[in-house]
């Protein structure tokens, strides 16, 4: 089974290796909204370290909802998704190849995003580095496992990728709030002990959400 | 065997199938007949799992349509090609392999991409390729694992007279090996040509059901008429 | 339940509700005492929180209903989730109504973003989402399957939303803190008040519920005249 789900991700990253849709849209939207809320924030030029992990997150947020559409878009061209529905595995599968396939190219994103808000906002972190990654991780993760399902029930109504915002903010809010808290602990805040609470809220999200998101997924595929 | 009983599927307001029953022996080719959305397309995707129905029941071979097992031995091949463009033709094929549990060599999917007649553009993107060409691909993929029982929805589409010819060379080997197969068809004389017995959807149901034996190509095609005539 | 016997079970429902809301509203504005610091305007607490009580309450029918639809595939499973969806937005509604109304002349502030209020926004959103979903997905088939998955999710995100928000307030914590306990005097009232929301409940998801089944029947009675012709 681990073979198929890598089949499938390997599917999904050789594409986008090849034509880079995905990511370049990504990345420079990620950006753009970058330069905006330098506009909007001015007032906050000195403490603007303050405001970033907001910044940050709405970005990956905006990025990541361009990443999920494309997931399902792209096997709609040709009705590429028949050829998965046809093929004799637990439909779940396709599930577990796409949302680590949305996760890898959101997280190459928000990599990107940071460094550039790195230089935007003039800021310096080191010994702070392997805590963001974490929580990038577990954030990414959270927002991709639920996102992929909702992605799959967007693609398939009238509206079509419009949707998928309406219907996914309001379900990832408490990764949005924990991760920007966390984010925030780690750039401004007192200590790192108080990253346990909204890891562990981010982390219980992702299981639940990926394991429901798992078993339900076969009901939402269709062609 | 496919076992079809009091078949019915709903679309809102729109019956696309009602109280369909057809029985279907092992081997058998039988070519669906029919105008436009009288139902052949909603019965082949319930056939091979893409669809639930709404009433009836539907086995084949024993199983559920769409089940784990009856997705093993069914093949689908429809007017849309389920092939990655960004991806070359042996990329797709390997892809579809190993979803399908086949260990096939490079070696073994450049040979069945070279029987489709695209020998040398094996490793081009199938954006690359005319509408016939990856209708060709699309043929190789769905026979790729052999399947017992074939759904094909309107497989000559788009194929020049080579591809045509391909297709049947296909097809004939797969009676030959004793394979059941439901094939949608438009061309009338191609389709009695290639089935041992014909079947004429219409307004849902099944209108005429008779064995290619048991009448000339004439007379089928004016009944076929007078029924499609009918409103 | 044929007809008779749910118009009977309606109109005793109706009955019960007259009577409730005239007591209720006695109870609330006569019975119950006076607040202390906030006066006559603490009295939108016994039809503020009822609300939002009963709010959950339909939320968590649509759920119930949600999974019984994806096992048994039957249609009026998938009503009754429409039903309690659209009557809890409703009484959300009432709740993000009447907070910044008691709000305001409390905190001079239209909107406190205090978890309670918070919560009940975004759960308003998020079965809004759900009644997206339902209207842009034309197929009914479809469109009952699509709409429980997300019943399913908007439920079991539900806690989550309210443990992160609250927290979240425990970190940047504001002036504006809501009082937990009640008074014993007010209890009287609260509970008339909630019980006359619950019999509300029942009533409107009920027509609700018969406003559903009677499109369902029709859609398939259209279905049977399209055939005949």
């Amino acid at each position: 089974m681990l073979g198929k789900v890598w089949a499938v991700l390997r599917k999904d990253l050789l594409i986008e290796l090849r034509t880079k849709d995905s990511l370049n849209a990504m990345l420079f939207f990620g950006i753009v909204v970058l330069v905006v809320f330098n506009f909007a924030l001015e007032s906050l030029r000195d403490s603007i370290r303050t405001a970033v992990p907001g910044v940050l997150w709405v970005s990956f947020v905006f990025s990541g909802t361009l990443g999920l559409n494309r997931m399902f878009a792209s096997e709609k061209e040709n009705s590429c998704l028949q050829g998965l529905l046809m093929a004799p595995m637990d439909r779940g599968i396709v599930y577990l190849g796409k949302t680590l396939a949305a996760a890898i190219f959101m997280f190459i994103a928000e990599i990107a995003i940071f460094v550039c808000s790195l230089i935007f906002f003039n800021l310096t972190v080191w010994s702070e580095i392997p805590w963001l990654i974490l929580v990038f991780s577990v954030g990414t993760l959270g927002f991709t496992a639920v996102g992929t399902l909702l992605s799959a029930i967007s693609v398939n109504t009238r509206m079509r990728e419009v949707l998928l915002p309406l219907i996914l903010f309001p379900v990832v809010l408490p990764i949005l709030v924990n991760a920007v808290e966390a984010t925030n602990i780690i750039l401004n805040g007192p200590d790192y002990r108080a990253l346990k609470l909204p890891l562990a809220i981010m982390t219980t999200f992702t299981v639940i959400f990926g394991t429901v998101s798992y078993l339900m997924f076969d009901f939402v595929l269709e062609d | 065997m496919i076992e079809v009983q009091g078949l019915a599927k709903y679309f809102g307001r729109f019956s696309a199938l009602r109280d369909l029953h057809l029985d279907v022996s092992d081997g058998q080719f039988i070519a669906l007949f029919g105008r436009n959305g009288a139902g052949k397309t909603t019965l082949l995707r319930i056939l091979a799992g893409l669809s639930r129905p709404s009433a009836g029941s539907v086995w084949i071979r024993g199983s559920r349509p769409g089940s784990l097992d009856a997705r093993g031995f069914t093949g689908y091949l429809s007017h849309n090609t389920a092939l990655y463009l960004d991806l070359t033709a042996l990329e797709n094929l390997r892809f579809y392999a190993r979803l399908l549990d086949l260990s096939c060599a490079d070696a073994d999917l450049e040979r069945r991409i070279s029987r489709v007649g695209l020998a040398g553009r094996a490793r081009e993107p199938v954006r690359n390729y005319s509408r016939g060409m990856q209708q060709r691909l699309a043929i190789a993929r769905a026979f790729l694992h052999d399947p017992a029982v074939l759904l094909l929805d309107e497989p000559f589409t788009g194929l020049d007279r080579e591809g045509t010819e391909l297709l049947t060379n296909y097809l004939d080997e797969a009676r030959s090996h004793g394979r059941t197969c439901l094939m949608a068809i438009h061309d009338v004389p191609l389709g009695y040509a290639l089935a041992d017995r014909l079947v004429v959807i219409e307004k849902g149901g099944v209108a005429l059901d008779l064995a290619r034996k048991a009448s000339t190509l004439e007379e089928f095609q004016r009944r076929y008429r007078d029924l499609t005539e009918e409103c | 339940m044929d007809l008779t016997k749910q118009k009977k079970l309606d109109a005793f429902l109706l009955g019960i509700l007259l009577i409730g809301m005239i007591l209720a509203l006695y109870m609330a504005f006569l019975g119950a005492p006076r607040e202390r610091t906030m006066g006559d305007l603490q009295r939108i607490f016994y039809f503020h929180v009822p609300s939002g009580i009963v709010g959950l309450l339909a939320f968590a029918a649509n759920f119930v209903a949600s999974v019984m639809y994806l096992i048994k595939k039957d249609r009026k499973w998938d009503s009754l989730a429409l039903s309690a969806a659209e009557v809890g937005v409703m009484f959300f509604m009432i709740v993000l109504v009447t907070g910044p109304i008691w709000a305001k002349p409390v905190w001079f502030v239209w909107w406190t973003w205090s978890p309670r209020l918070t919560s009940s926004l975004v759960l308003w959103l998020l079965y809004l989402a759900y009644m997206l979903v339902r209207a842009y997905v034309p197929d009914p088939e479809r469109r009952a399957v699509m709409s429980a998955v997300f019943g399913i999710i908007a439920f079991l995100d539900a806690p989550i939303v309210f443990f992160s928000i609250r927290w979240w307030r425990d970190m940047h914590p504001s002036a504006m803190i809501e009082k937990g306990g009640i008074d014993p005097a007010m209890v009287p009232a609260f509970l008339t008040c909630s019980l006359v929301f619950l019999v509300l409940l029942v009533y409107v998801i009920r027509r609700r519920l018969f406003l559903e089944s009677a499109r369902v029947e029709l859609e398939r009675l259209e279905r049977a005249a399209n055939l005949v012709r």
